[in-house]
């Protein structure tokens, strides 16, 4: 359910409208009412009362989402005590759901959302099963008004990551896994009888297997990190075996086997400006998200680096100088994700009845040269400033006025 | 003024091409000996002194570890119709740029390009300097990351002075050509920031190469390596420094050693009374600061911590040429302006740890507005690859606030200002007749996140081609593994 504190209407005037949904409108308005957009296009009536934002020679899009991060769950990475985002001591934290850890305090969204990234997935840290992702709005006094959905996904690790849970091999990760999902399955079959037990350990506590069990009904996609390319494909295998809708999260080799994965119709979440080889993945390169998209892939992009989520539009710029189409990279980081967690019919695009998450900009979105205008999140508008603004500006004149 | 610039390239190309490349090749034939290795030597003036034959001649007098660097043999380039920043202020449009012998001949509207030079189509392309990073870990944390490529913090002791990070560098680090086409030409390398002094640098042309020594940058100084604040207290908690105030005694401790070092053989050097002092590696690097012949680099990133290290610097009479990382110089700009400090800066870095979390993206931007020297560095394998990128978001945010940013400017910040922190403004870092011919062809108007380095042109080599196989250079590391 999601929480709108206002009912505000608003109405986005005059703007180039980039609705992702459809092609872009020139001169176009888009009507915000109660949280949701309620009209976009150019024969549009503003109602009575709304207020009026000039955008013209401006370009209206979708907030950007960011489908990766510990947002909320991360202030300063080097001090411990700021981080809540992995569960210790719990190889398969399937039960571990981060909502709870999200600090709607954290300076770092409002540093985010003013540079026009409206939603991040917050991810849980782990092993082999890391829990259950959230996606949340930027802003908001409490958690409930924050999340747009719990859980999106369940995230496992297939990477070099989590061969510590595997034994030092990544069989051995690929085979827990699997007897993780049968344990959870037969769990789920015999109920509270099941007596397995007696004979062998389960292979996950009982919370942890009851959490699984709406991946493996194919209600709730199970996000899998992997990069390499035989990686990528045991958990194309896997998800096969189990019938599990699957994310591929990094998928650094994936345009090795782009139609393949293309084929699965498995949507992907890629990190464009990577492409520093490591034993994981050494065919890494900076064309794999604009191969993957040629070939048909869902591609979403991301921003792993929390403090960094701003810079998914440099992402998504440089996916666009190394291959993707530019109409493509806008649909990565806005309408893709939505589509990836599940949440299309309220998030991704500009259209009646989405959830009000939209961004002006003073032109390409994906450029240096283009500010941020205006942010609106569920139809709220959100004042431009942050700690680092009020930094700027206590400093902008030497010696600072305390 | 973009006329007046371009008939003094055309007029007077030639003699300042002559006369600057005698003095550049000077400083490259005595490198072996007066560049080299005075920088490294206590003594700069021992080797011709009569009093010392080979018998009693030490370790001291003989090459420390010389460049062997040598321009790569290449015909004269001629890049026609391209929009050539120079970094000295003008971007000409439609613009040519001649080289030869690894040396800028001219920049201007047309050039006299001699019959047999290879002509590039600039059209629809952007021109600048090559890339200069000031602050790179290439080599010395190469990829793939393993611990047995781990080479850039000797973290055993919090002064290790003594050790130089050439001895580190692995010039098959395959981060080495990402790099390269990302437009870099030159970088120095640094030590980690594990220790209160990490050790030397090593200031290098980007070009493939079997060894370091192929790629030592002739008659460089050497950096010293300082790091202030949380790494050397959180690296040495246990032994010491555990705290700011232990990292400045470290500090101090240090160079009182040296200047008692630099003492007696400044003395036997003058009289050679007696035995020689024992070399000490350690302090001879640090002697070498306080005789201005070693550039101090220091890692610190809150402004109370480098008001600080300018108080360190002061007590011991050296100068530290730039504060890397520096995050919170835009609260002490214009102190840094009066000290003549640069500051290596990233656009965007913040909020990764406790020192870091005043970062703001207009920092480059207030530095230079109060007259300092902004330099973009990248501390990072995959941010060199995009410094034109991170110097247009510092640019672009510091004009939405109001902060007046030339793009001359913020093409100087990765290209003139880290040649200056290096030393080598007078032979790199802008397009001008008799510099090296260090060169970079773009796709596009290198402030654009679409802008890709299509030709990078090192010392007038065409080590980097976008469009052809041939100039696409693999380190030993890359062939044979991947389609």
């Amino acid at each position: 359910m999601i929480a709108f504190l206002l009912a505000q209407t608003i109405a986005i005037t005059g703007g180039t409208v980039y609705p992702v949904s459809g092609p872009k409108i020139d001169n176009a308005t888009v009507v915000i009412q109660g949280g949701r957009i309620t009209a976009v296009g150019t024969n549009v009536a503003i109602p009575a009362g709304a207020t009026r934002i000039d955008a013209t020679g401006k370009w209206v899009t979708p907030g950007l989402i960011d489908g990766a991060g510990n947002m909320g769950l991360r202030e300063i990475s080097a001090v411990q005590n700021t981080n809540e985002g992995t569960l210790r001591g719990n190889e398969v934290a399937a039960a571990f759901n981060v909502a709870e850890g999200i600090n709607p305090a954290s300076t770092l969204i409002p540093v985010t959302r003013i540079e026009g990234v409206t939603s991040t997935l917050s991810v849980p840290g782990g092993d082999l099963i890391w829990g259950q992702a959230v996606l949340i709005d930027l802003d908001g006094a409490t958690i409930e008004a924050m999340v747009a959905k719990s859980p999106v996904a369940m995230v496992a690790d297939l990477s070099e990551g989590s061969k510590g849970a595997g034994g030092s091999s990544r069989a051995g990760a690929a085979q827990r896994l699997r007897r993780v999902f049968s344990d959870a399955l037969e769990y789920s079959r015999r109920g509270a009888t099941y007596q397995r037990a007696q004979n062998e350990q389960l292979a996950a506590g009982a919370a942890d297997l009851e959490a699984l069990l709406p991946v493996l009904r194919g209600q709730l996609p199970l996000m899998v990190v992997a990069n390499r390319r035989s990686d990528i494909e045991t958990a194309l295998r896997i998800a096969r075996e189990y019938k599990l809708r699957l994310i591929l999260v990094g998928a650094a080799e994936g345009w090795e086997i782009a139609d393949k994965i293309a084929a699965a119709g498995v949507p992907v979440l890629v990190q464009p400006m990577d492409n520093i080889p490591g034993y994981d993945a050494l065919g890494i390169r900076y064309e794999n998200a604009g191969l993957l998209a040629k070939a048909g892939v869902k591609v979403s992009l991301m921003e792993t680096q929390t403090e960094n989520s701003r810079n998914l539009r440099q992402q998504a710029g440089n996916a666009v100088a190394y291959g993707m189409t530019w109409e493509q990279a806008l649909r990565a980081v806005t309408l893709a994700p939505a589509e990836a967690f599940g949440v299309a019919t309220q998030y991704g695009s500009l259209e009646p009845g989405k959830v009000a998450n939209v961004v002006v900009w003073t032109g390409d979105p994906f450029e240096f040269s283009t500010g941020v205008e205006h942010v609106f999140i569920r139809g709220k508008e959100i004042v431009l400033r942050s700690r680092q603004t009020e930094l700027m500006e206590r400093y902008k004149t030497l010696p600072p006025k305390y | 003024m973009m006329k007046k610039r371009r008939s003094r390239s055309n007029g007077g190309g030639q003699w300042m091409l002559a006369a600057f490349s005698a003095a550049v090749f000077a400083v490259g034939c005595a490198s072996a000996r007066a560049a080299q290795a005075p920088t490294a030597s206590p003594a700069p003036t021992q080797a011709t002194s009569p009093a010392r034959g080979q018998d009693t001649a030490t370790s001291v007098d003989r090459p420390q570890y010389p460049s062997t660097y040598q321009r790569h043999p290449n015909p004269p380039v001629v890049i026609k119709n391209a929009t050539i920043m120079t970094a000295t202020g003008q971007e000409i449009q439609g613009g040519s740029i001649l080289f030869a012998g690894g040396r800028i001949v001219s920049v201007g509207a047309t050039v006299n390009a001699p019959a047999d030079a290879v002509v590039v189509d600039g059209t629809g392309k952007w021109v600048t300097p090559g890339v200069i990073d000031t602050h790179s870990h290439l080599g010395v944390y190469a990829a793939p990351s393993t611990q047995a490529e781990s080479d850039g913090n000797e973290a055993t002791n919090p002064v290790t002075a003594e050790v130089w990070a050439e001895h580190s560098v692995w010039p098959q680090d395959p981060q080495i050509p990402l790099a390269i086409a990302g437009g870099v030409t030159t970088i120095e390398v640094l030590p980690g920031s594990a220790n209160l002094i990490g050790g030397r640098s090593a200031i290098l042309k980007l070009v493939p190469a079997r060894s370091v020594q192929e790629m030592k940058f002739p008659g460089a100084h050497y950096g010293l390596k300082m790091a202030c604040g949380e790494n050397p207290k959180r690296v040495y908690q246990s032994r010491g420094p555990s705290t700011r105030m232990g990292n400045m005694a470290g500090y101090r401790g240090a160079f009182i050693q040296a200047e008692q070092y630099r003492r007696r053989w400044d003395k036997w050097n003058k009289d050679h009374s007696g035995d020689a002092p024992q070399r000490d590696l350690k302090l001879e690097s640090l002697a070498e600061v306080l005789r201005g012949n070693i550039f101090v680099q220091n890692h610190c990133y809150r402004a109370d911590e480098m008001v600080q290290m300018l108080d360190l610097a002061h007590e011991f009479g050296f100068k530290i040429r730039s504060f890397h990382h520096a995050v919170e110089a835009y609260k002490i700009a214009d102190i840094l302006a009066r000290e003549g400090t640069a500051v290596s800066v990233w656009a965007d870095w913040w909020g990764f740890k406790e020192e870091a979390m005043d970062g703001i993206h207009e920092n480059a931007a207030l530095v230079q507005q109060a007259g300092g020297r902004p330099v973009i560095h990248s501390d990072d394998a995959s941010g060199i690859q995009r410094l034109n990128q991170e110097a247009a978001k510092a640019m672009y945010y510091g004009r939405r606030s109001g902060i007046q940013v030339t793009r001359d400017q913020a093409l100087r910040w990765f290209t003139a200002n880290p040649a200056w922190v290096l030393g080598l403004d007078s032979i790199v870092g802008t397009l001008e007749p008799g510099k090296m011919a260090d060169v970079v062809v773009w796709s596009a108007d290198p402030l654009s996140v679409y802008a890709r380095a299509m030709q990078v042109y090192n010392d007038g080599w065409l080590v980097y081609d976008r469009n052809d196989p041939a100039h696409q250079p693999k380190t030993d590391f890359s062939i044979g593994r991947q389609p």
